[in-house]
């Protein structure tokens, strides 16, 4: 998400970053600019009209017409904007009090609110909470299956009351649960138009016998200019904690998630990043401005690494003092992999943001038959590939289920890397990353 | 209540911001100045009809000397939007049998509802119909759509989630090829167009269908939400690329959102509408048709 976005912004920027003084005729020229990459993303006008007014006095005021940088100025300016709009800091759950604490999952249909509930409980359980799901949905056919399937799936207990409404649901669920020693209830409610009466009466009943710690409105990030109006009014009804954005994995531009902070008030607390049930990552605003500016994603990054328990990150250090091998290149590959898949991966480095990355997917494709034919060699022609003659290629190949073409490949394109690992130095890595771009088989 | 009542009423907040805000300006007669142009931009981008197509149309509008009071500007507006509109107005037409649908788009769209009242819509037609659950992937997909057949009376071709969804497709149309059915739906999991490897999946299912019957599928549905924004552009043309798209369910248009996004799609893709849904029910679906579409979206 937000790609589109970032690379029509810092294309702005980029245009006027080399240059000595900015004329107050051409500062109009980067708003305008700017305000028409906003909209083209679906910020809400409303936002983006005061978002480049705050741009445009904050540059007055900083003497940008004296400045000699003005690229960076606005950069900075337009970074510490986007981060007040996203809400300047992570927002967590609150727990405070005794348990159980209730959450509601509320939001429009086919927004995500039934995968979201089962992700949330994943994410909940290893923080240590022992959450149980409950769908108040009598509507959708086979929303209550939905849910059930989605719960096995992240070991959450579910609690099942057939044929009732949504209302006694939620109320039988709330006494299980304090029976059964739950510490969390998560509510999934109905999808249901910000318009319908009877079915809004319905959460304000539900919020009034449940009394939850955690109103959370679940929107699509691909929303349009509409999104503001029917966050505004769910929050008008239930007074929201806060929003979960789904879908992010997609490629909108993400304008709805720009929009709805800064006109309802609530902070963005989650945000959906596939369909795999630990797809779900907090929000953190300053990260996320710094992905939209391209200047990555560090903070994340490296947290990931944390979480795939690795501790060596300065791969290029150490190749610098040795010889780089194919085990050496397939504990690299490994790493990568443990951190997710390589698209997103890279992303978050600083100016790879920027680079056209080819098709990554089937970069992560090719990452699997690199790990085989790795595999398949012996230890010795890993630490010396050059010693695989032709009948040894043969071998691999078979044992990894490859051709011998791709082992040949593999082999050139190794030697290659291990080439410009050697003198590597930061233009040329990025080198090698644009060429990823250009020769979508090299790994 | 009467389909066009719904429209208008599900519309009524374009309707108000088009012609009453329009009108507030200045009264019906009043003179166009730069504000007024102005707030016709704004109007036009929070219906979602995108950048691209208002500036161009505002710029007709400021280009064009015959246009000198707001209603002159009104009615130039709905003009221009019913033109673009009526290019994409090819309804739907089962001319052959068996006539295979396949309905695709991202999550969360409305794929499993608007097949249910398509089906309806089929079987009022005195038509056979059969659908098969080509979503394997989410949890209880199978059952959403058994459940929506059951209301129908109609059969489902199945097999058990996680399984082949091009198999489930071929059973599917060579069942119906057995039966002497009418119509086939075929039920595909959401994907997000960005997804490589899901939109070869589809495509796959494509070619087993062809394998059964070689004209088939003889339509291609995409759904695309009404709240979407500007994404819906890139969805349209992503899974056109993949699939050759033959007609767009605009859905969810029972909600405040103005649906603008489908001028844009109509002016940059022509791939045509096919059908709107306006609600939960199942005969809450209707063929789309420009001049309806334009008369509610601006009013008369």
């Amino acid at each position: 998400m937000f790609s589109n976005l970032s690379d029509r912004i810092n294309n702005t920027i980029r245009k006027v970053r080399g240059r000595g003084r900015l004329t107050a005729q051409e500062l109009d020229g980067v708003l305008r600019e700017i305000k028409l990459s906003l909209l083209e993303a679906d910020v809400h006008y409303k936002v983006t009209k005061s978002f480049v007014n705050k741009i445009r006095e904050k540059a007055i005021g900083k003497e940008i017409e004296k400045s000699l940088s003005p690229g960076e100025v606005i950069s900075s300016i337009v970074y510490e904007e986007m981060v007040h709009i996203l809400g300047e800091k992570n927002e967590a759950l609150n727990f405070s009090g005794n348990p159980p604490f209730v959450i509601m999952v509320v939001g429009l249909q086919g927004s995500g609110k039934t995968t979201t509930t089962a992700k949330l409980a994943r994410f909940l359980r290893t923080k240590g909470r022992n959450p149980i799901l409950v769908s108040c949905d009598p509507y959708r056919p086979a929303a209550k299956q939905q849910l059930s399937i989605m719960a096995k799936r992240v070991n959450a207990a579910v609690f099942e009351n057939d044929g009732s409404s949504a209302v006694d649901t939620a109320k039988a669920c709330l006494k299980f649960a304090k029976q059964a020693g739950k510490d969390v209830i998560i509510l999934d409610t109905a999808g249901r138009l910000h318009i319908e009466e009877d079915l809004m009466q319905e959460l304000e009943e539900i919020k009034k016998i449940t009394s939850p710690k955690e109103i959370l409105f679940v929107a699509d990030a691909m929303m349009g200019q509409e999104a503001v109006n029917i966050a505004l009014e769910f929050n008008k009804r239930l007074n929201l904690s806060g929003v979960i954005f789904t879908k992010i994995d997609g490629d909108a531009r993400g304008g709805a998630v720009l929009s709805i902070k800064s006109v309802t008030g609530s902070p963005i607390k989650f945000i959906g990043t596939g369909e795999k049930v630990e797809d779900i990552e907090l929000f953190h605003p300053d990260r996320v401005a710094s992905r939209i500016l391209g200047m990555g994603d560090m903070l994340t990054l490296v947290e990931k690494v944390k979480q795939a328990e690795t501790k060596d990150t300065d791969i290029i250090k150490k190749l610098k003092t040795r010889q780089f091998t194919l085990d050496d290149f397939l504990e690299q590959i490994r790493k990568v992999k443990k951190m997710g898949s390589l698209a997103g991966t890279l992303k978050l480095i600083p100016g790879l943001s920027k680079i056209r990355l080819g098709n990554m997917e089937e970069m992560d494709k090719e990452t699997k038959s690199i790990e085989a034919v790795i595999l398949s060699m012996t230890k010795e022609e890993r630490k010396n590939f050059r010693i695989i003659n032709a009948s040894r290629k043969r071998r691999i190949a078979k044992g990894s289920g490859t051709r011998v073409p791709d082992v040949n490949r593999l082999l050139k394109q190794f030697n290659e890397l291990s080439h410009m690992m050697k003198g590597l130095n930061k233009r040329k890595a990025m080198q090698m990353m644009q060429n990823l771009g250009s020769y979508p088989k090299m790994f | 209540m009467t389909f066009f009542k719904k429209l208008t009423e599900s519309l009524g907040k374009t309707r108000k911001q088009f012609t009453e805000e329009v009108h507030k300006l200045g009264g019906e007669e009043e003179k166009i100045d730069e504000e007024y142009i102005e707030r016709i931009e704004e109007l036009m981008i929070e219906a979602d009809f995108g950048i691209n197509v208002t500036e161009k149309m505002v710029e007709g509008l400021s280009k064009n000397k015959d246009i000198k009071t707001t209603k002159d500007a009104e009615l130039f507006l709905r003009e221009k939007t019913y033109s673009i509109l009526k290019t994409v107005e090819k309804p739907l037409a089962l001319r052959e049998k068996p006539f295979v649908i396949m309905m695709v788009g991202t999550n969360g769209g409305g794929k499993t509802t608007t097949i249910a009242k398509l089906s309806s819509l089929f079987t009022e037609r005195g038509k056979t119909v059969l659908l098969g659950a080509c979503d394997t992937f989410r949890a209880a997909a199978i059952q959403q759509l058994e459940e929506w057949a059951k209301r129908v009376n109609i059969p489902v071709i199945r097999q058990k989630e996680g399984s082949d969804p091009s198999a489930v497709a071929y059973d599917a149309v060579s069942s119906a090829n057995a039966r002497n059915i009418d119509v086939i739906i075929l039920d595909t999991a959401g994907r997000m167009h960005t997804k490589k490897n899901l939109m070869e999946e589809m495509k796959k299912m494509k070619r087993v269908v062809k394998k059964v019957i070689p004209s088939a599928p003889q339509e291609i549905l995409l759904t695309l939400d009404a709240t979407t924004g500007q994404n819906a552009i890139s969805q349209a043309k992503e899974f056109n690329k993949a699939l050759g798209i033959t007609g767009i369910v605009l859905t969810k248009m029972d909600g405040t959102s103005k649906g603008g996004i489908i001028v844009a799609i109509a002016s940059e893709l022509h791939i045509p509408v096919k059908y709107i849904g306006i609600g939960q029910e199942l005969e809450d679906i209707k063929g789309f048709d420009a001049r309806q579409f334009t008369d509610a979206l601006f009013a008369i």
